[in-house]
């Protein structure tokens, strides 16, 4: 295990290529995975952390997924950033989700840039980096790379899949493709298809990046610039979908920034302007442009009816999981009638599904936040559930 | 988690109807306590809906599977004939369409549980005759301008409904004010005036 705690240069997003912190499996070099686009893939790398133990009966393992910019270290210290990991609050020991007694592995989803193959990778076929060589992904097929590192690691099924937002997806696709492999299923502030204004912001995202001349048609990798500008601008259309218009007014209001009147000019006079402004310029220190264009373009394809005629409860007919969904009041961006849809397919068939909708004014990005009624929920609904598996209280 | 005992004793009266193993819906199961009943006691596959956001987090927290949904709107997602029992306890008089509640309680479930205040309870009449008061008893203790319960009914109202729609009535129980079953009340003027509460086994 690698770690990295010293600051890149802006526009080395992410790991450098062939680089790696935390666990990582290569996959795929006996039967490449088929993806949804037609092409195959392998051998690819996944990049994976895991926390806990795996008990002897290989029983209490938990698949954690992460969000659209997330990575595999959900708990401790997240060696890209120093700093604690982005679930710390959900995952370790005494926490919901208790790595004293659960098994938890997160990994990092295709295409993106932590140590996961994706577009920032080098194409073997070329020597350079794949930028827009590489093939389209959906949610599904990030899924499958899941289910390849589990087949990999030995273990046949999962106590339970959780995630938010775009983790909330790939919970989603695990109960429809692999009913068989789910125990548990916990999509949180998730949603069963992208909308049309889902779609629309992701577009706004994209144009911002593609529109930018250092992007070179994905392929900024050989003039040596990155895109920072247009994904910059992207990020910031994107954080004022993940919180709410109470949010934004309660933490800036009309506040100034540093400045007791107007300037008469552009500057950041605005508390709200300059967070996200700063919020723009941390996020191209973290993330590959051509890995936010794959991403978003995977969860706009996102409709988990598609392939059921469009009956969203004929994708669940298989499901053998025991569901909790979870909404937030404040969510705009996935609202709690995206998490009903859900609940009333799960409820046609008759599926044990709970379902609660939290109190938040965080909006979207609530699920990662200091929520303690989200925590008491889980805790209750896991611990459950555990008996239902006959866990131990401790798997050491 | 709650023992049987410290279940109220008109939910325990309902939970001891239903058979073991049975697939229950409780519709309006508040902070869960006879879905844990039915769960623990009876091993039942049991369900719940329930309208507060506070019910609800309870009830999963304690690890029940409920959903936040409203009996008016939300029963229209559950297939026909998916339980054994459909349970409305306490709930009927709060609904904005008791009648349409009732109907689809008897398409989601074979039999249907449903227990309701009775307004042709004596002390009910009586502090309407007396005092000239909306009521107020042990069940009925909210003002008249702050009570959820918007379509009361007496029991041979209820009674006069059931015929209407052609549902059968398995068993009627008329209930005491201490939650007990009222032995003599036989006929159905008497439980009529007698129960605090009627409770009923329907199916269609």
């Amino acid at each position: 295990m690698t770690g990295n705690k010293g600051k890149k240069p802006r526009g080395l997003a992410g790991f450098a290529p062939g680089e790696q912190a935390g666990l990582s499996a290569i996959l795929g070099a006996a039967a490449p995975l088929r993806l949804d686009c037609g092409a195959e893939l392998g051998p690819f790398t996944v990049a994976y952390q895991t926390y806990g133990a795996l008990n002897a009966a290989k029983s209490n393992a938990v698949l954690v997924c992460h969000a659209l910019t997330g990575d595999h270290f959900c708990a401790g210290d997240n060696p890209f950033t120093g700093k604690a990991g982005w679930w710390d609050l959900m995952v370790g020991p005494g926490k919901p989700l208790d790595t004293d007694r659960y098994f938890v592995i997160c990994p990092n989803v295709l295409g993106s840039c932590y140590g996961t193959t994706g577009p920032r990778d080098i194409n073997p076929a070329t020597g350079e980096p794949w930028g827009l060589a590489f093939p389209v992904i959906t949610i599904r097929d990030m899924v499958r790379a899941q289910a390849m590192l589990l087949d990999h690691l030995g273990i046949a099924d999962l106590f339970c899949v959780i995630g938010g937002s775009m983790g909330g997806m790939q919970v989603l696709e695990w109960v429809v493709n692999y009913p068989e492999r789910v125990f548990s299923a916990i999509p949180i502030a998730a949603t069963s298809k992208h909308s049309a204004q889902n779609i629309a912001f992701h577009e706004v995202g994209r144009q911002a990046v593609m529109a930018d001349p250092h992007w070179h048609g994905g392929a900024y990798f050989r003039h040596n610039v990155t895109p920072h500008a247009g994904l910059a601008v992207a990020r910031m259309a994107a954080h004022i979908t993940y919180m709410s218009e109470a949010g934004l007014t309660r933490r800036f209001g009309r506040a100034l920034q540093d400045r007791d009147a107007f300037t008469y000019g552009f500057d950041a006079d605005f508390e709200v302007e300059s967070y996200l402004r700063h919020q723009g310029i941390t996020f191209v220190d973290r993330f590959d442009a051509n890995c936010y264009l794959y991403i978003t373009r995977a969860m706009d394809y996102f409709d988990l009816a598609a392939d059921y005629g469009g009956v969203l409860a004929k994708a669940f007919e298989r499901s053998r999981a025991r569901f909790c969904v979870m909404s937030f009041t404040s969510d705009w961006l996935y609202p709690t009638a995206e998490s009903r849809a859900i609940v009333h397919a799960l409820n046609a068939v008759a599926a044990p599904v709970s379902f609660v909708e939290i109190e938040s004014d965080k909006g979207h990005d609530s699920f990662l936040l200091d929520v303690p009624e989200m925590f008491a929920i889980l805790r209750g609904f896991l611990d459950s559930a555990a008996r239902q598996r006959g866990l131990q209280g401790s798997a050491r | 988690m709650n023992r049987p005992q410290d279940i109220r004793v008109d939910l325990l009266l309902i939970g001891q109807m239903v058979r073991s193993g049975s697939r229950v819906l409780d519709v309006g199961c508040g902070d869960g306590a006879l879905l844990d009943y039915l769960v623990s006691e009876r091993g039942a596959d049991a369900r719940g809906i329930e309208i507060s956001q506070a019910g609800v987090n309870a009830c999963v927290a304690r690890g029940l599977s409920v959903v936040q949904g409203d009996a008016d709107t939300d029963l229209k997602d559950y297939p026909s004939g998916a339980f054994d029992y459909a349970i409305l306890s306490q709930t009927l008089q709060a609904t904005r369409n008791p009648k349409n509640v009732l109907i689809e309680l008897l398409r989601i479930g074979k039999r249907a549980i449903v227990s309701f205040p009775n307004f042709g309870y004596w002390r009910v009449r009586g502090g309407l005759f007396f005092k000239g008061c909306m009521p107020n008893t042990g069940t009925l203790n909210n003002p008249w301008y702050s009570t959820p319960n918007i379509h009361f009914c007496t029991i041979r109202d209820f009674v006069n409904l059931c015929n209407e729609l052609g549902i059968t009535i398995e068993k009627s129980m008329a209930i005491s004010s201490s939650g007990r079953p009222i032995p003599w009340a036989h006929s159905l003027w008497v439980a009529n005036l007698a129960a605090d509460q009627g409770l009923f086994v329907l199916r269609r």
